[in-house]
Parts: structure tokens; C-alpha cells; sequence
């Protein structure tokens, strides 16, 4: 019953399997949004009015994707720091998943799915495969099995975080006089709202926001980025933090700020807010802000690690 | 420049009509523009970020005539075909133009450029820069690699390799590549007219309720 049933990746057809399956998955994830955000991103489109700055910056959204998708190319040329995140059973081989996979990310970099992007920060040099200190970044979990069928599952999940984005990403730590902000809802707003202020169209508006409240600095950060993995249309399971992301939406797109920052309706596509508990003495909201190419798509392997399903 | 002007250039009116600007460019051309025009380019750009930049300013000397030329900031990805030897842009998105900010100003003086291509905006030192040197500050689609790539059709020259393919000083040819004036020869920048009509909703969305 406490049997642990673990996987040897190194076996040969083993092996095989779980590359073709990363491969496609990071594929995928560079060339093609998923459903629940061109849902929205069209819906943008249409919303704005025809013959604004606006619409035009849409259009040119709506036909990129179109065409990334034909041609199985990077929707944008900066693939982002590539985040890894794994859901596992109990016995599952984290180091030999780590090494298949950076030999995935070599051969994606290769085909041209991501664009030699990693830097060493001491030298400035260009690692020209997308593999140094700290990337890609792994990030796994232990799932709580509740039933049998379950007990084996592996969810894998990737997100491309691009740069200009990633830098108008914020933790402000509360109170902040300046932006009025006080230890409660209300002050957490003020915060998440002065980052789509501050960010204006420089993060590639219109933006998804992942949000969280409380942890100290590097959990807040850690938790920012994983609400981004929830679906877009999808209910917090908090209702209070259901409202305050309704109400973080609704006002930012009063702002006006709208794509690229050329004004419009559209200013941020949704937000997804989670909560970690923090010290008496801290108190932070982390938000990350993701562009429009909001990039990140996962799957299920069956028990020969082959892709069972998507999962977006 | 102006501070309360905040309706030229008929920012809040709709419908407004794509304008083309076609090579060769000129400075005349060039400050018919207003900030939000939606304009479509046809003819040369020059490729420069980081590494270009920075040799422009310092050295004060092109590997060629950048005279009433515009400069695109876009690091491509472009990959040489192994039997015809020929260049192809693969991805060819606009990168954040602030990083420039301490070298646009002198590259407008010394190399008489017309214009740039960016993403982001750039300070009040370019914005000074373009009205006394008659530039204009185009905003160009942020991820849109593919669309922009495709307007790209042919890669004319390559300069300053030596700098690493992404940073090379390119010469393409484009056809209807879409941009927005963002800041333009007479002061006025759309960024700064955004930014204070948020202050403005912000102020009344948060503090009155
Ligand atoms: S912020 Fe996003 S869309 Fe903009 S350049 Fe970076 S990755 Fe591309």
C-alpha cells in the first residue's frame, strides 16, 4: 500500500519519451497561446474602436499569433526565462527529470523555439544554449494523491517569462504613504494598481498580473508567478479575492493606458491574486506582471510518459 | 514643449487614417508627423541596440551614412541560408528603447538621423534631441516578431559583426511596417499625455470612494 513506485528515466524507451513530450510542450508554449487567453486577447480586439491607435496595436496582435501558429515559430522574439514546474509522485527522480530537460531546452534553442537567451552575469557572456546557473528554473511539488488513480500522476507545466515584462514586475511593502496604502484590501489594491500605473505600456500591455499577498520577499515572488499559471477563466476560490481581481481589472482599464500604451480600453486581460501568511512585521504585495504573449501551457504524461493530455 | 496642451494632434478622435512614409526620407516628411499617427513605413532601416549605440556616441563614426536614415532598436534573429548564403530575418520585434537614452541625443546631432524605431518611449533627452534635430520616435508592436518579420524583405548589408549577430548593425528593407508616432519634432509625446490622463482617472477612482 506504501509501495513507492519509482521511475527510471534513463531507461531507454523511458528517455526517449519524456524528451519528444518537453520538446513539444516547450513547442507549443513559444509558438501558440492557449485558448483561454486568445479568448480574451480577441475580445480586446473587438472591444476597441475602429480606427484608434488601439485597434491597430490589436490587429497586429491578432494577426502575429495567427501567424506563429502557422508557421510554428516564437510569437515573440524574446523567449523569456524558461520556468519549469512539476507536479509528482512520490519517488520521482527530480535530478535525472532536470538533466533530460536541459537537454530538451539545448535542442529547442537549436529548432529555433527559443532564442539563445541566457547571460552570465559576471562576464556578460551569452551561453548560446539557454543553460546556466539558475536556468531554466525548476520548480517541483509532491502532489498530495487523494485516490488511487491519481497516485501516479505527472502534470508538467511550462511558462516563457519575457524581459520587459519581467522588469515592470513589483513588491511593494506596505503601509506606502505615497501611494496611500494601508495593511488591508484596500491598500493591497492601491499597490497592484500603481504597478499597471507605473508600468504604463512598458511590460507590452495589455498585461495578465499575477498577484500575491503576504510571504516574505522570495516566497511573495515565487507565488506571484505561479498564479499566472491559473487559467484565465477561472474563479478564485476566495471570494473576496474574486472581487478584488474583478476590481483590479475593472479599474485598470479605466485607465486608459490601453495596448503598447497608445491609450484604449484594454489595459490589463485579468488578474490573479493568492495569499501566503507573512510576519507580523512585513507586509507585501508581489505582483508580476506578464505581457500579452502570456506564455505558458502544460501536460499530463501517461505511464509511458508519452503526453496524455493538455492541460489549457 | 507644450504642458496643457493635451488634445493636439486629435488623440481622442477615432477613425483616423494610416499615413505611409516611403524612402527616400526626409526631414521635411518627417515633421509632418504628429504624436499618434499611425504610419506605415516602406524603405531602409538600420538595425541598433545596446552595442551599436553606444559605438555611434562614442566613436562618432558610422560604418556608413546614416544621414536622414531611421534606426530600428530590434536585436534580429537572423539566420543564413547555408547554400544561397542569404540573410533571413526570422523573428524582428522592436526592443525597449530606454536603455538608449544616454546616446540618442548625440547619434541625432552627429549622424543626422531622421528617426527611430522602439518600443517603450524614450526620456525628455531624445524628446529635446528630436525637436532640434527634427526626428520622430516611432513606436513599433511589442512581441509582434512574426508580422514584423515578415514586412522585412530583404536584408541589404550587415555592419559592425564583429559585435555578435543580434547586436550587428543591419541594413533591411521593409514594406508597410507598421508603427505609431509616439513623440514627435514639435514636443509632444503620446507617452506623456497617456501617463497624465491616468493620473488623473487614478486620482478619481481611488480617492473618491
Ligand atoms: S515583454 Fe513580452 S511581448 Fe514584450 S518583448 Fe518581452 S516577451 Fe515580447
Amino acid at each position: 500500500m506504501n509501495e513507492i513506485n519509482v521511475i527510471n528515466l534513463n531507461s531507454i524507451g523511458l528517455k526517449e519519451n519524456i524528451f519528444n513530450s518537453l520538446l513539444e510542450l516547450l513547442r507549443r508554449t513559444s509558438t501558440e497561446l492557449t485558448k483561454d487567453v486568445t479568448d480574451i486577447l480577441y475580445k480586446a480586439y473587438d472591444d476597441e474602436v475602429e480606427g484608434s491607435e488601439a485597434k491597430y496595436a490589436m490587429k497586429i496582435i491578432k494577426d502575429n499569433l495567427e501567424l506563429a501558429k502557422s508557421k510554428s515559430a516564437p510569437i515573440c522574439q524574446d523567449t523569456g526565462t524558461v520556468l519549469i514546474y512539476v507536479n509528482h509522485p512520490v519517488g520521482f527522480p527530480q535530478r535525472e527529470f532536470m538533466n533530460i530537460a536541459k537537454e530538451v531546452v539545448i535542442r529547442a534553442t537549436e529548432l529555433g523555439y527559443l532564442r539563445q537567451n541566457s547571460v552570465n552575469s559576471i562576464n556578460q557572456k551569452n551561453a548560446g544554449n539557454n543553460i546556466g546557473l539558475g536556468h531554466p528554473s525548476f520548480h517541483f511539488e509532491e502532489h498530495e494523491h487523494v485516490n488511487e488513480n491519481e497516485k501516479n500522476k505527472i502534470e508538467i507545466r511550462i511558462m516563457l517569462k519575457g524581459g520587459g515584462c519581467e522588469n515592470v514586475g513589483m513588491q511593494h511593502s506596505l503601509p506606502n504613504i505615497t501611494i496611500k496604502a494601508n495593511r488591508d484590501l484596500d491598500g493591497v489594491k492601491r499597490a497592484i494598481i500603481d504597478v499597471v500605473a507605473q508600468a504604463q505600456g512598458k511590460g507590452c500591455s495589455p498585461g495578465v498580473l499575477g498577484v500575491c499577498i503576504g510571504g516574505d520577499r522570495s516566497s511573495g515572488q515565487l507565488e506571484s508567478k505561479h498564479q499566472l499559471l491559473r487559467k484565465l477563466d477561472d474563479h478564485n476560490e476566495d471570494p473576496i479575492l474574486d472581487k478584488l481581481e474583478k476590481e483590479v481589472v475593472a479599474i485598470a482599464n479605466k485607465l486608459e493606458i490601453g495596448p503598447m500604451g497608445f491609450g484604449g480600453k484594454t489595459t490589463l486581460l485579468s488578474c490573479k491574486i493568492g495569499h501566503l501568511n507573512r510576519l507580523p512585521a512585513s507586509f507585501f504585495v508581489t505582483v508580476a506582471y506578464m505581457c500579452w504573449v502570456h506564455r505558458r501551457q502544460g501536460i499530463e504524461l501517461d505511464k509511458d510518459l508519452k503526453i496524455k493530455s493538455w492541460l489549457y | 514643449m507644450s504642458d496643457n496642451n493635451n488634445n493636439n494632434n486629435n488623440n481622442n478622435d477615432n477613425n483616423k487614417t494610416t499615413l505611409r512614409l516611403n524612402y527616400p526620407y526626409t526631414k521635411e516628411a518627417v515633421k509632418n508627423l504628429k504624436a499618434g499617427d499611425m504610419v506605415l513605413i516602406s524603405g531602409k532601416l538600420f538595425t541598433g541596440r545596446d552595442a551599436v549605440h553606444k559605438h555611434l556616441h562614442d566613436t562618432q563614426i558610422s560604418p556608413v551614412n546614416l544621414f536622414n536614415q531611421i534606426i530600428y532598436h530590434c536585436g534580429p534573429v537572423v539566420l543564413q541560408n547555408p547554400q544561397t548564403k542569404k540573410y533571413e530575418v526570422k523573428a524582428a520585434g522592436p526592443t525597449t528603447s530606454i536603455r538608449e537614452e544616454p546616446y540618442q541625443w548625440e547619434i541625432m546631432r552627429d549622424h543626422g538621423i531622421v528617426g527611430v524605431i522602439g518600443k517603450g518611449g524614450m526620456g525628455p533627452k531624445t524628446l529635446d534631441g528630436l525637436i532640434k534635430y527634427g526626428c520622430v520616435y516611432f513606436h513599433a508592436i511589442g512581441g509582434a516578431a512574426q508580422v514584423l518579420a515578415e514586412k522585412i524583405v530583404s536584408v541589404d548589408n550587415v555592419y559592425l559583426m564583429e559585435l555578435g549577430s543580434p547586436e550587428a548593425m543591419w541594413e533591411l528593407s521593409v514594406v508597410d511596417f507598421p508603427v505609431v508616432v509616439t513623440m514627435d519634432s514639435h514636443g509632444y509625446s503620446l507617452h506623456e499625455i497617456i501617463k497624465r490622463k491616468c493620473d488623473q482617472h487614478l486620482k478619481q477612482l481611488l480617492d473618491h470612494n
